[in-house]
C-alpha cells in the first residue's frame, strides 16, 4: 500500500487499471475503455501489460480538468470475470472505511 | 510573455542577451549574472541601460557594490513553488535600497502577484496573457495585510492603534465588560 | 477568547473570494492540476483516498460556541456529519467536494473560521497548550503570543513558498503540554533572572522520516525583538532550506547539516540587519493584542461547594471527577477535558450532534468557549466546580465523558490508510480494538498514565516518535505491520521513543501492547511510577524479552 502516486516506471504484475480521483468531488474514479471515466469499478478498463498500462495512464492523465491525482492500480479477477481490488487500499477505496461509525 | 509594469502589459525595451552573444551598440540590455560581473565596468562604459539576471539561489548581496549601476534586476523562479526570490527581492530592496526596475522572472501566475508586489517586485513576466490582463484587479484582492514589508502598507497593528472612535471589541458571552 | 475585529474578519473573506475564483478557474481548466494544488494546499485542501479532506484552523485550538456550532453545520451540510480534531489543535472533514468547498468557507468566514495555511510550504496553525490562560503556573497567557504569530504569518508575502511546511509551537508554563521541541520553531515564555519575560527560542524539531528534537537557538529574546528574531531565522531558511529533495527540506535538517552553532551565527547575522525594524514589538501593539482577548467574568466560589459533596456518593461521577478535572488558576472553578476516545470509536472524532450538544454545555456552564487538545481532546478550560455534576451527566449522555483521560485507552491516532492517501497502514482499527482491550476503567486506571500514538505511515501525523508506546504502521509484502517503539515523551522532557524489536502484524498489534502492559506491572517498583519512567529506569530489554518471547 505505499503510495503509488511516486510510481515512475511503469511495470505491472497482473491485471491493472487506471483509478484517479473526480475534480470536481473527489469521488473514486476508474478508467473506462470509451474515453471516459466511471465510479463503479465494474466498468473499468483492464490492462494486462506495462504499455498497455503506460497508455491508459496517460489518457487519463490528460483529463487534467476531469479527474486528479490517477495512478495505475492493481485487480485480481473472480471466477466469472468480475474484478476486485488488488490490495487493501484499493479495497479501501471502492467499500470505503473499514469500520462501522455507528457501531461501538 | 507579456510584461506588466504599473499595472497594464508594455513593451520590455530591455533585450536579453545570452552569455557569448555579443553586445548590441545601443539600447537597454538584460545579462547574465557571471557576464555581468566579469564586465561590469564596460557595461557601464557602454551607455545604455543595463539590467542583470540574477539566480535565485546565489547570496543577492553580490550586487551591493553594482546597484548604483543598474536600472533594472530580474530576480528568477524557476518554479512558482519555489520562493527564495522573494527574500532577495525584500533585501534588495529594504535593505540594499536598490531604486531601479526589479523584474520578476519565470513562473509568474497571477496567484502570485500580490506577494510578488509586496515583496518589491515592479515589473512582472507573465506566464499566460489572461493573467497579465487581470493584473491591476489581483493585486487588489486583499485590503488587509498584516506584514510590513517595503511596499509602504499600512499594517493591521498599525491601523489598530490609529484608529479614532474605533469600533468597540465585540463582547465574549459572560465576559467582564 | 480573541476577539476578530473588521480587519481580521476583511481578510478572512478576501480570502474566501480569492478561493472561489481559484476554484472556478480549476474547474474550468484554466488552472492546472499543477498550478492549483499548491494554492487548496494553502487553504487547507487536500486530495485523499476517497474525496477531498479539508482542514480547518482552530487558531491555538481556541473556539467560542459559535464556532463550534457553524463546525457541526459544515459536517452536516457539506461532509458525512462528523469531524476530526487532529494532533495540530485542528478539525478535519474527510468527504469534501471541491465545487462547494467556497460555499463551505464562506460559512466558516462568518464566525471567523478559515482554513488558511493549514497545509502547503507555509506557516501552518500556531499551537499552544489547551489550558492556555487557566493553567495553574502560567507566566503568561501564551495565546496573546500565539495571535501575534498567527497575524504575523498569515499570507506572509516572502514566506508562502518555503522549502517545506513550517510549524511554531508557544508554550507558558513549566510543563510543556503543546510539544514545542517536535515543532519547527518552539518557543517558550519564561522569566529570566532579572524578572524579564521573555522568549526561549529553539528550533529544528520535527518528527517523520528523520525525527528531531528542536535545539535551543536563542535562550532569551525579548518581547521587543520576538517577531524580528523569527523573521532572521525563517529568511535563512526560506533561502538555504534544500529544495531538491523533499525528505531533505525541513528546517531541522538544515539545522542539522550546518550545526547549531552555525546555523545561529547565520541568523543572528540577518537578525542584527532588522532588529530594529518596523518589526520590533512596541508595547502598544501587544498591549491591543492582549485586549482582545477577552476573560471569563470568574465569581468568587468555594473549591468545595456542597453540589461536589452530594455528588462524590456516585462512583461513576468520582471516577470522571477524579479523571478529566483539573486545577484551575481561579478557585472555585475547574479545567474540564471532554474525552473523544469512546470506547471502540474513532480517536478525536465527533459526530455534528456532539458539536452542537458540546456548543451549548459550553454556553451553560464554560463561558462559550472550547478548547482543542493536540491529544485529540475537547476541553472546556472553566467551569465552575458547583456545577461539575451537572455537567457531567450532560457530557456523559452524548458519550464524551469516558473517564479515560491520560490513561492507556486515551490513544492519539492519525487517520491512516481508512482515510488518509499518504498512508501504508491502519491506524483507527488499532487504535479501536486496544481502546476495547482496556475498556475496564478500574484496569486503565490500575495503568496509569500512559500516552499511545498510533501513525500510518512515516510522516508521523499521529507523533509515534514520541508516544510513550509509538506505533508506526508499514507495509510489507502487502500486509500491514506494525513497528513499536516505547519510552518516547513530547514534554519539557522530550525523547524519541526506543524500536523493541521487528514490526508485528495487524492481529497481534493490540496484544504487544497487552504484552507490555503486564511487563510494566510487573517490573514497576511502585505504582506511581509510570509506564514511561520504568522505560527510562529499565531500558528496552525486558520489554523487548516479554512482547518477542513467543513471537
Amino acid at each position: 500500500m505505499t503510495s503509488p502516486l511516486e510510481q515512475k516506471k511503469i511495470k505491472i504484475t497482473g491485471p491493472s487499471v487506471v483509478t484517479a480521483n473526480r475534480t470536481s468531488d473527489g469521488a473514486v474514479i476508474w478508467r473506462t475503455a470509451n474515453n471516459s471515466w466511471s465510479t463503479d469499478l465494474a466498468k473499468a478498463m483492464i490492462v494486462r501489460t506495462s504499455d498497455d498500462a503506460k497508455a491508459l495512464w496517460a489518457e487519463a492523465i490528460a483529463d487534467d480538468v476531469g479527474a486528479v491525482g490517477s495512478y495505475i492500480a492493481p485487480v485480481e479477477l473472480d471466477a466469472n470475470g468480475g474484478i476486485k481490488p488488488g490490495n487493501l487500499r484499493e479495497q479501501i477505496r471502492v467499500e470505503g472505511i473499514t469500520f462501522d461509525l455507528a457501531a461501538v | 510573455m507579456p510584461l506588466v509594469r504599473n499595472g497594464h502589459v508594455v513593451a520590455d525595451r530591455f533585450g536579453r542577451v545570452a552569455d557569448d552573444a555579443p553586445l548590441p551598440a545601443d539600447g537597454a540590455v538584460l545579462i547574465p549574472a557571471d557576464r555581468f560581473l566579469a564586465h561590469a565596468d564596460e557595461l557601464a562604459a557602454r551607455g545604455g541601460d543595463v539590467g542583470v539576471i540574477w539566480p535565485n539561489n546565489r547570496d543577492v548581496e553580490q550586487l551591493a557594490p553594482h546597484l548604483g549601476r543598474l536600472a533594472m534586476v530580474a530576480l528568477v523562479f524557476p518554479a512558482f513553488k519555489d520562493g527564495r526570490a522573494y527574500s532577495q527581492a525584500r533585501i534588495l530592496r529594504e535593505r540594499l535600497r536598490f531604486q531601479g526596475e526589479l523584474r520578476a522572472t519565470g513562473q509568474v501566475l497571477r496567484d502570485q502577484f500580490l506577494f510578488m508586489q509586496r515583496a518589491g517586485f515592479d515589473t512582472f513576466e507573465v506566464k499566460k496573457p489572461a493573467d497579465a490582463e487581470v493584473f491591476a484587479d489581483v493585486v487588489k484582492r486583499y485590503s488587509v495585510f498584516y506584514q510590513p514589508t517595503g511596499d509602504g502598507r499600512t499594517t493591521v497593528f498599525r491601523k489598530r492603534l490609529a484608529r479614532v472612535g474605533a469600533e468597540p471589541v465585540p463582547a465574549v458571552k459572560g465576559a467582564a465588560s | 477568547m480573541y476577539a476578530y475585529d473588521d480587519l481580521d474578519r476583511t481578510l478572512i473573506q478576501e480570502r474566501v473570494n480569492e478561493f472561489r475564483d481559484q476554484v472556478k478557474r480549476r474547474l474550468s481548466g484554466e488552472l492546472t492540476e499543477d498550478e492549483f494544488k499548491s494554492l487548496r494546499l494553502m487553504n487547507g485542501v487536500y486530495l485523499q483516498l476517497h474525496a477531498y479532506m479539508l482542514r480547518i484552523a482552530i487558531p491555538y485550538g481556541t473556539l467560542s460556541s459559535d464556532q463550534l456550532r457553524m463546525l457541526a453545520h459544515v459536517a452536516r451540510k457539506y461532509d458525512r456529519g462528523y469531524g476530526h480534531f487532529t494532533t495540530r489543535q485542528n478539525i478535519q472533514y474527510h468527504w469534501i467536494k471541491l465545487a462547494e468547498l467556497p460555499d463551505a468557507m464562506a460559512d466558516l468566514a462568518k464566525v471567523g473560521v478559515h482554513g488558511i495555511q493549514t497545509s502547503g510550504n507555509c506557516i501552518r496553525n500556531v499551537t499552544t497548550d489547551q489550558w492556555a490562560g487557566v493553567a495553574p503556573g502560567e507566566i503568561e497567557d501564551p495565546r496573546i503570543w500565539a495571535e501575534l504569530f498567527r497575524q504575523y504569518s498569515t499570507l506572509h508575502p516572502e514566506f508562502s513558498f518555503l522549502p517545506r511546511k513550517f510549524k511554531i509551537a508557544v508554550t507558558a508554563a513549566e510543563h510543556d503540554r503543546a510539544a514545542i521541541k517536535i515543532h519547527d520553531i518552539g518557543v517558550r515564555i519564561y522569566r529570566n533572572s532579572a524578572g524579564e519575560a521573555g522568549f526561549e527560542v529553539m528550533v529544528g524539531g520535527g518528527l517523520g522520516r528523520t525525527p528531531f528534537l528542536a535545539k535551543t537557538i536563542k535562550p532569551f529574546v525579548s518581547r521587543r525583538d520576538i517577531l524580528s528574531y523569527i523573521e532572521a531565522i525563517l529568511r535563512v531558511y526560506n533561502q538555504y532550506g534544500r529544495r531538491d529533495n523533499i525528505y531533505k527540506a525541513r528546517i531541522k535538517i538544515l539545522v542539522h547539516e550546518l550545526g547549531i552553532e552555525k546555523f545561529a551565527r547565520e541568523v543572528e547575522d540577518e537578525w542584527q540587519e532588522i532588529k530594529d525594524g518596523p518589526l520590533a514589538l512596541d508595547e502598544a501593539v501587544i498591549a491591543d493584542i492582549r485586549s482582545r482577548f477577552k476573560y471569563p467574568a470568574y465569581e468568587k466560589l468555594t473549591d468545595n461547594p456542597p453540589e461536589l459533596k452530594e455528588a462524590a456518593s456516585d462512583p461513576r461521577f468520582e471516577a470522571w471527577r477524579r479523571n478529566s478535572t483539573f486545577h484551575h488558576q481561579v478557585p472555585g472553578y475547574a479545567i474540564v477535558t471532554l474525552s473523544l476516545k469512546e470506547t471502540g470509536k474513532t480517536p478525536g472524532d465527533a459526530t455534528a450532534e456532539q458539536m452542537d450538544a458540546i456548543a451549548d454545555l459550553a454556553d451553560k456552564y464554560a463561558f462559550g468557549e472550547i478548547r482543542v487538545g493536540h491529544e485529540q481532546n475537547l476541553c472546556f478550560p472553566s467551569v465552575a466546580k458547583r456545577d461539575l455534576p451537572a455537567l457531567w451527566r450532560a457530557l456523559d449522555a452524548i458519550k464524551v465523558a469516558t473517564p479515560n483521560v491520560n490513561l492507556v485507552s486515551d490513544i492519539i491516532a492519525c487517520p491512516g490508510l481508512d482515510y488518509c492517501s499518504l498512508a501504508n497502514a491502519r491506524s483507527i482499527p488499532i487504535a479501536q480494538e486496544i481502546s476495547r482491550r482496556f475498556a475496564n476503567h478500574e484496569t486503565a486506571n490500575l495503568v496509569g498514565r500512559l500516552h499511545i500514538n498510533i501513525s500510518g505511515c512515516i510522516n508521523a501525523c499521529g507523533h509515534h516518535h514520541v508516544g510513550h508506546i509509538g506505533i508506526l504502521g508499514v507495509e510489507k509484502n502487502g500486509e500491514e505491520f506494525y513497528q513499536i517503539t516505547i519510552g518516547g515523551k513530547a514534554d519539557e522532557g522530550a525523547v524519541l521513543g526506543s524500536l523493541i524489536g521487528p514490526a508485528v502484524p495487524h492481529a497481534q498489534v493490540a496484544d504487544v501492547v497487552e504484552d507490555l502492559v503486564e511487563a510494566y506491572l510487573d517490573l514497576r517498583l511502585r505504582p506511581d511510577e509510570l509506564f514511561v519512567d520504568a522505560v527510562k529506569r529499565l531500558g528496552v530489554e525486558p520489554f523487548k524479552e516479554r512482547v518477542y518471547a513467543t513471537r
